[in-house]
């Protein structure tokens, strides 16, 4: 195996003195990533600015408060709300914000809280009740964020119920014969009647410890919980896309030994032929491993990207450079020259990725489209980060597990030909 | 066969390759000892690469055996390997590394390692006479640069048997020069040496023994001595002429005391049975046939002369 170490050595070295491996690997994907992250993705907090609208359905006293919790949202700049009349008029403009192509003038949102008949009164009577937030794909932080201002109201009103019952019957009272505005009273002092304002449920919620009991469910339609930002996305897409090049380089310097009429040399010396095979597959794991690095790296430092768990990113780059290993090795296997190989792989990255979603998330799409991804190891790759995103390690095992077998059926398949094609020398 | 000790570096016996309907190597075998130097002479496409590729563990023989130091070299092989020096006989080198680094390379394929290999790197740059662009990338080489490096690389790590697929192509006569020089020293050192030419003069100067390759079978083989007796009294007379040489070929190729007619660019070389009492006869039929002769030369015979004998064909550069 020294040998192997000894040719993967001396390609890296070659491939780090031609340049093109740099710029597949590295300034290519990163150079795409903060290019489209400028393009169509938030470069930081401050330009993050979310469109929602509100379905009021309940009209009661929680509902209300929960929109001016959000007014403060808009205070701060970073959503605009607005009102509409219904769910199906929420869903549509929800539908228009995910799609890239509509035009500007067309009312859209990133997405909307809808609000059920009967809400308050649920909250209220402590019972449980739905909130349902209509997430838009193309949009997942304002999803996001969406998602997190109602569960941290959900958890408010858990203390405020707590607090209802226990410390302010009369305040329940109030509440219950007003049954309506609560705009221009101010609350008066502790246990006064009144209407319930964000500020009172803010100030009754220091005052009692938060509860265990949560009296709201927030259902979430998108399913989008666990997606990644745009910008990790875009960077993952495009780390993926280019590692098949990347990768490629390694695979194929078996097709340039031959073209240089150094597999001569190579067979004529005392190293079995499985260890110039091994050499190659060394060569092809350094360059994926060094160029997802550097990706990953950079594109956290250079454009905000979140990866998430560090153990988790590394399990899914290994797997991913073993199967665009896999995959690779078996067109080199099989290809006649290097020209016909890097055509080859080309084709097939291109195919692989687009189907795969790194050009943008043909899962949303759906169906057939859908189902044909679970095939390229580009999908399993970027839904696994998407597991990793607030999930925990293991769920992220299914997709290593599709990687890893992409890379090893492949990778038979290629060891099974390059044993005989390794020793042709034209 | 084939035991240590013997002082034969190399032994092949009834060596086959066929390439789909093309025999190539059609029962080859010779031998060579320690500190010789056996010249495969022959024409294109004789069989020279697919014989020295099957000797060198490159290429498997569809049939017969090759001994390097008394093992047997198959493409498995790997002890037997170390024995040997391969120059291919198109340059081999990444052009992405320098010199040193290409040598340097293949010097720890080979096992080399640490000052042994560093102060025998210099030595082979030395050698080939690139010490000065040892660090240039083989990129910016000349052909003949290229050339050399190409055979240093073969000779790094002082192989028992050194083989070289012509070498000399392209390299310019001082090169050259050198190149032979240093492969004369090495079998003066020991080493053996498996050589394949175009050029008579290099096969003449370097070669012990001399094997001839013709459609894949070794027509001839022995000292330059011996392969000249073969043709006996005959001599070689190249005549220098132009016109019609197909027809003047044709005509002298009747004549008794001609034995072998080859036309080549500028003239007619052959093989004459006495040729001081026959010239005159000969140059009557070449000026009758259409030729205009400008010279003749009449040569004792050398390996020119048996090569063309035996093959029927003046070599081509
Ligand atoms: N890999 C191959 N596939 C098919 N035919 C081949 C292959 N290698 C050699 N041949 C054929 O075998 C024959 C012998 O070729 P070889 O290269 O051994 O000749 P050679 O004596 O080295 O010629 P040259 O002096 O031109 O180098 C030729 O007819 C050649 O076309
Ligand atoms: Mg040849």
């Amino acid at each position: 195996m020294r040998a192997a170490f000894l040719i993967a050595r001396k390609d890296l070295r070659q491939r780090l003195r031609d340049r093109s491996a740099l710029v597949y690997g590295i300034i290519a994907p990163l150079g795409l990533a903060i290019l489209f992250s400028f393009i169509f993705g938030p470069l930081d907090d401050a330009a993050f600015e979310a469109e929602y609208v509100i379905v009021d359905e309940d009209g009661g006293q929680i509902s209300e408060a929960f929109g001016e919790a959000l007014g403060g949202l808009e205070d701060d700049g970073i959503a605009v709300i607005r009102t509409v009349e219904s769910v199906e008029v929420a869903r549509e403009q929800v539908e228009t914000g995910s799609d890239a192509f509509a035009g500007d003038d067309v009312a859209s949102a990133d997405a909307a809280f809808v609000i059920p008949e009967g809400f308050s009164e649920a909250v209220l009577a402590g019972e449980a009740a739905e909130m349902t937030i209509i997430g838009a794909a193309g949009s997942e932080l304002s999803a996001q964020v969406a998602y997190s201002v109602a569960q941290g109201f959900s958890s408010e009103l858990a203390a405020v119920d707590v607090a209802v019952r226990t410390v302010l019957p009369d305040a329940m009272a109030a509440i219950a014969q007003e049954g309506g505005t609560a705009s221009g009273v101010s609350p008066g002092a502790e246990g006064a009647p009144g209407a319930v304002t964000p500020e009172m449920l803010a100030a009754l919620l220091a005052q009692e410890a938060a509860s265990t009991v949560n009296p709201i469910t927030v259902e979430d339609v998108s399913a989008s919980t666990k997606q990644l930002d745009s910008t990790t996305y875009l960077s993952a897409g495009m780390a993926v896309f280019f590692l098949f090049f990347t990768v490629a380089f390694g695979v194929s310097g078996l097709l340039e030994e031959r073209r240089l009429g150094t597999m001569q040399r190579l067979l004529a010396a005392p190293v079995s032929r499985s260890s110039i095979i091994v050499g190659k597959a060394l060569t092809s794991f350094a360059l994926g491993i060094l160029s997802m690095t550097v990706l990953v790296v950079a594109s956290t430092l250079l454009i905000g990207a979140e990866w998430g768990n560090p153990l988790g990113v590394a399990l899914l780059v290994v797997a991913a450079v073993v199967a665009a290993m896999g995959i690779l090795a078996v067109v080199a296997a099989v290809a006649k020259n290097q020209e016909q190989a890097s055509n080859f792989q080309a084709i097939i990255a291109l195919v692989l990725a687009f189907l795969g979603g790194t050009f943008f998330a043909i899962a949303q799409v759906g169906g057939f489209m859908a189902t044909l991804g679970l095939f390229t190891p580009h999908a399993w790759f970027l839904r696994g980060l998407g597991d990793l995103q607030g999930g925990e390690l293991a769920d992220i095992l299914p997709s290593v597990g599709a990687l890893l077998a992409f890379g090893l059926v492949t990778g038979g398949i290629a060891w099974f030909f390059l044993q005989r094609s390794v020793g042709r020398t034209r | 066969m084939g035991d240590a000790g013997d002082g034969l570096v190399m032994e092949c016996r009834d060596l086959h390759k066929a390439f789909g309907d093309i025999v190539a190597v059609d029962g080859v075998g010779f031998t060579i000892s320690d500190g010789e130097t056996y010249g495969l002479l022959g024409p294109n496409g004789a069989g020279k690469t697919t014989s020295i590729s099957m000797i060198c563990g490159l290429l498997e023989a569809d049939a017969g055996e090759v001994f390097v130091d008394g093992e047997r070299m198959t493409t498995r092989s790997v002890e037997p390997k170390r024995a040997v020096g391969y120059v291919p006989q198109d340059i081999a080198i990444y052009p992405d590394l320098t010199a040193r680094e290409n040598l340097t390379f293949f010097g720890r394929l080979y096992g080399m390692g640490g000052d042994g290999l560093k102060s025998r790197v210099s030595e082979v740059l030395e050698l080939i006479g690139l010490a000065e662009r040892a660090d240039d990338k083989a990129d910016d080489f000349s052909g003949g640069m290229k050339r050399r490096l190409n055979i240093g690389i073969g000779l790094l790590h002082k192989p028992h048997l050194l083989v070289l697929d012509e070498p000399t192509v392209g390299v310019d006569p001082q090169s050259r020069n050198a190149i032979l020089e240093s492969v004369e020293r090495l079998s003066i050192e020991g080493m053996g040496v498996l050589y394949t030419t175009h050029y008579m003069e290099e096969a003449e100067r370097l070669c012990d023994r001399v094997g001839i390759i013709d459609s894949g079978k070794i027509v001839a083989e022995g000292t330059r001595r011996e392969l000249v007796d073969l043709i006996g009294s005959q001599d070689r007379v190249r005549v220098v002429a132009s016109g019609d040489l197909k027809s003047a070929a044709e005509a002298v190729d009747g004549l008794p005391s001609v034995v072998e007619v080859g036309e080549r660019e500028g003239g007619l070389d052959l093989i004459v049975g006495g040729a001081a009492s026959n010239l005159t006869e000969i140059l009557q039929k070449t000026t009758g046939a259409g030729a205009v002769v400008t010279s003749v030369d009449v040569d004792e015979p050398d390996l020119e002369s048996v090569f063309l004998h035996l093959t029927g064909r003046a070599r081509r550069d």
